[in-house]
């Protein structure tokens, strides 16, 4: 033996295996991650992967065949209902786990356990506003209700089941890159992902940012800027609807307009979810089609990812058969239709989301002044485990409103204030949201889809039904508060019981239609009703969308599906329609250069369409941003931070309506600018970016736009950037640069229904997988897939690939 | 012949441990076949390494040929920084063929010199 080299030698191969099995070099360990039989070469899937399987699991009752078609979409056969919802846990995890597990975490502010303190502020901001909180609510109003109960937790046990088989080899890719390992499931945790869906949908608010506003602008400017209803408004209940007098007589507080509506507070906040997290849904009768059988679609806009927020799949017990899209994290098909009818949603938006100014007695944040005395304060102790690094304790005030979300400890971005503003959110509210999507799978008539709905409650949706019978409906669905007029626009005094919502909206008083006369119903995130109905709804509602949807429908008869398709996926501009012949008009041409003029030409060519290949909306949409940016940035120049511009409805329609329109004038110049003034600066400031750039087919509008479909962990390799798909922001195909129709769905109901749909995703949450983005190109290209709503006895028909069988060991 | 009975023998057992056991047991595996199947120091290095470097670009290769190298593709330019799944492969098989001369070449001093 030589002792000496065998030492070094010893010493250096621990140290080698030693760095090369920690995450010295990589997040995660770099022998682990490339070995061939432990590492992510076991996520190559093979192109000829076999998924037929045969399982034997406990929590079984009885025998279940699944059968996957060719696009991968699972029909699923069970003999017990309650075994369904095991299966469907077990495959969104087979297929979707990683994805479940990174949003409860995220939901639950636990990001940091994974990605270290770059997710503290993140975590931090999600456990003030209540989330692990509002979730806990909502579990308790599940588990009481003992259907409810039993779908989660045969749900549970499904997506456990598939964890427990897990080993180091079979983790999915994504755990192996950063270097952690997956949880189990529970119950809590499909509500953390129900009120991540909260979040996205019904959080939105801008009381800071309309606070700062009404601070800085005189009244009469305020009105001017931010109008309750646009002119174009078509609402989604059409005007001259007559409604009954309000349920409940709200009082507005006395002192409301010395101490609330001049009060001067100024805040900053975080970051929040996409204000165009919105959607298009429709249905229209017989009398209108083609088949004289309704036909319902669907298509619901938000942020683009990889994988899919969506998973196709068919769900078929003896107690009903349902296909759509599920949501991998919740039992239930979401969006989609079943043997009698059809059934999708599109986002309320209202505001539900109000904050408060809380007044401590001292430091300690012990008790807070409320109605003449002082209140105590509980506490909740939110500890943050970070990787890598100690805890992080995190002590929240809750008051009567909710969780004090804001204070010295946790200003968010706020520069100057140390105020405190608790937060009162309509998800902190028990909710049992799960309740409407299984009355919906089983739903036969109108009357199901009723009883169904009603259980909806945040975040509150446009609830579109059609049914073989005939029947079409929309509700505007949801629990909302009832709010006197500004109520919750800005942020209200918290040391006062009468600013807190004084009640619900009554059930009844929930406007729908049914069966209207006019052949259709339809929503597109437009404000719901005219100003005729008696509660106050806010003020920031898109109109664009639903006003060329209502048109549209309103012009068609003897519909086909594929006309339904072609209008999902239509490109065409109805705010460039209005806007277009304003800058046409007074756009001074006698003062452009060449080249200037050459893209005044476009604009004038211009067929209104935001297509792929089309330069001409590249132009419009820069000289409208400039336009705006003209008009507004002089004032708001020197206004308290944050302020939002108005809407882009509000300026055109101002413009159209007077065209000396007083916001026109920069107020930094001596001289009096008019809309001729600044629409030929913003259009020459335009072109003036542009031309440089016009190089090839770059300023074609999907090139300029570069929608893109990214991976949650948005590294590049994993995600279909700059996609060939035209639409954007005011259109039907609202396809942003990630954001947009997340599922097209067209619903026949024929006697034999016909169904077509697709999202941007593949069935498959692996990178590693070809079947992982399979449906994107055809996504960008408008096509659709047929839905097939398989028959247990069509288990022979050649587009069976495989077959999974589960029973009961 | 003890060259070419070591590099099969040691990747047979690293195949082996590696169902069950962590990636770091092809460090002992070829330790022990280089203990029990003495070479010169420098041979001995090199049928560990050989050994290893083949079972593991063999493995890889065939992995990544059956899934016709699409995460491959997606996974090199996420840990090596280049679209190459050539040298990803290579990456791991040099890797496997470090770790596993290393530890040969430590069994070979750990032998009483003949």
């Amino acid at each position: 033996m030589r002792v000496f080299p065998m030492l070094i030698f010893a010493v250096l191969t621990v140290t080698l295996v030693f760095i090369l099995n920690t995450k010295m070099l990589l997040p995660a360990p770099l022998g682990a991650l490339l070995s061939p039989q432990h590492g992510v070469w076991q996520n190559a899937e093979p192109a000829d992967q076999d998924f037929s399987a045969d399982f034997k699991f406990d929590a079984l009752q009885g025998k279940a065949d699944v059968y996957f078609d060719d696009r991968l979409v699972p029909h699923v056969f069970a003999e017990v209902e309650t075994d369904a919802y095991f299966i469907q846990g077990y495959l969104h995890a087979r297929f979707r786990l990683w994805q479940m597990d990174l949003q409860t975490l995220s939901a639950a502010g636990r990001a940091s356990e994974v990605v270290g303190d770059i997710a503290l502020s993140h975590d931090r901001e999600f456990r003030r506003l209540g989330m692990v909180f509002a979730a806990e609510q909502s579990l308790k109003l599940m588990d009481a209700d003992p259907v409810t109960k039993s779908v989660c937790d045969a749900y549970t046990a499904g997506v456990n089941a598939y964890i427990n088989s897990l080993t180091a080899s079979t983790l999915p890719l994504e755990y192996k890159l950063i270097g952690y390992k997956p949880g189990l499931w529970s119950n809590l945790k499909t509500a953390l992902f129900l009120k991540y869906m909260s979040y996205d949908l019904a959080a939105h608010e801008s009381d800071f940012e309309m606070t700062n506003a009404k601070n800085y602008f005189n009244p009469q400017d305020f009105k001017l800027l931010y109008p309750a209803i646009q002119d174009s408004l078509d609402p989604i209940i059409p005007k001259g609807t007559v409604f009954a007098p309000p349920g409940i007589n709200l009082t507005v507080p006395a002192d409301a307009d010395s101490v609330y509506f001049a009060s001067q507070v100024t805040a900053e906040e975080l970051d929040k979810p996409d204000p165009e997290n919105g959607s298009n849904n429709w249905a229209v009768s017989g009398t209108k089609t083609q088949t004289g059988a309704p036909i319902l679609c669907n298509d619901p806009h938000l942020g683009l990812n990889l994988p899919s927020l969506w998973y196709e799949m068919q769900i078929s017990t003896p107690t009903f058969n349902a296909y759509g899209a599920t949501f991998p994290g919740a039992p239930n098909v979401i969006i989609g239709f079943n043997d009698s009818c059809a059934f999708g949603f599109t986002n309320g938006g209202r505001d539900v989301r109000d904050y408060y100014e809380i007044k401590f007695k001292d430091e300690s944040r012990q008790e807070y002044w409320f109605d003449s005395s002082w209140r105590k304060t509980d506490f909740r102790y939110e500890e943050i485990l970070i990787a890598g690094k100690p805890a992080f304790m995190d002590t929240v005030a809750y008051t009567v409103f909710g969780p004090v979300m804001y204070d010295k400890s946790f200003g968010g971005k706020r520069s100057t204030s140390h105020k405190n503003y608790a937060v009162r959110w309509k998800a902190h509210d028990p909710s049992n949201e799960l309740l409407i999507f299984n009355g919906l799978n089983h739903a036969k008539n109108y009357k199901d889809y009723e009883a169904a709905v009603v259980h909806l409650r945040t975040p509150g949706q446009n609830c579109v039904f059609a049914c073989k019978n005939g029947d079409i409906a929309i509700r505007t669905q949801g629990e909302w508060p009832a709010k006197w007029k500004g109520q919750g626009d800005f942020v209200m005094p918290g040391t006062d019981s009468r600013y807190m919502w004084q009640g619900m909206i009554p059930d009844v008083e929930t406007p729908y239609q049914y069966n209207p006369d006019r052949g259709f119903v339809s929503s597109a995130n437009q404000r719901p009703v005219d100003s005729t109905y008696p509660y106050y709804l806010g003020r920031e509602y898109p109109s664009p969308r639903g006003l060329i949807i209502n048109r549209r429908l309103a012009e068609m008869n003897a519909i086909t599906p594929e006309q339904m398709m072609a209008l999902q996926t239509d490109n065409y501009n109805v705010f460039a329609e209005m806007a277009v012949p304003v800058f046409l008009r007074s756009i001074d041409t006698t003062v452009l250069s060449r080249t200037e003029l050459n893209y005044f030409a476009l604009l004038q060519q211009w067929n209104l369409r935001n297509d792929v290949h089309s330069k001409a909306t590249t132009v419009f949409v820069n000289t409208w941003d400039n336009f705006m940016q003209a008009v507004f940035a002089d004032e708001f120049a020197k206004a308290p931070k944050p302020t939002a511009f108005p809407q882009e409805s509000t300026l055109l329609e101002a413009v159209l309506r007077d065209t000396a329109y007083k916001f026109l004038d920069n107020v930094n110049t001596a001289q009096i600018e008019t809309l001729r003034d600044i629409s030929t600066q913003a259009f020459k400031e335009a072109i003036n970016k542009l031309a440089p750039a016009d190089v090839g087919d770059a300023l074609e509008w999907a090139n300029y736009k570069g929608t893109g479909v990214y991976h949650l962990t948005k590294i590049p390799s994993f995600s279909r950037l700059n996609l060939p798909i035209g639409g954007g922001k005011n259109i039907i195909n609202a396809a942003r640069d990630n954001h947009g129709p997340s599922w097209r769905m067209v619903v026949s109901l024929t006697q034999e229904t016909q169904a077509y749909g697709i999202y941007p995703g593949g069935q498959s949450g692996n990178p590693g997988s070809k079947y992982y983005d399979t449906f994107i190109s055809d996504w960008a290209e408008g096509k659709y897939y047929t839905l097939w709503m398989m028959k247990k006895a069509e288990e022979k028909d050649s587009r069976v690939k495989w077959t999974m069988h589960f029973e009961k060991s | 012949m003890k060259f070419i009975t070591s590099i099969f023998i040691t990747a047979l057992l690293s195949f082996a441990a590696c169902l069950f056991l962590p990636w770091w047991t092809i460090a002992i595996a070829a330790f022990m076949v280089s203990f029990f199947i003495p070479q010169p120091p420098l041979r001995s290095f090199l049928s560990g390494f050989t050994a290893l470097f083949l079972l593991w670009a063999l493995l890889s290769f065939v992995l990544s040929y059956n899934n016709e190298h699409l995460l491959a593709h997606k996974v090199s330019v996420v840990i090596i920084k280049t679209d190459s799944p050539f040298l990803l492969i290579l990456a791991t098989a040099l890797i496997g063929g470090i770790v596993a001369g290393l530890a040969s070449l430590t069994a070979a001093f750990a032998r009483k010199p003949r």
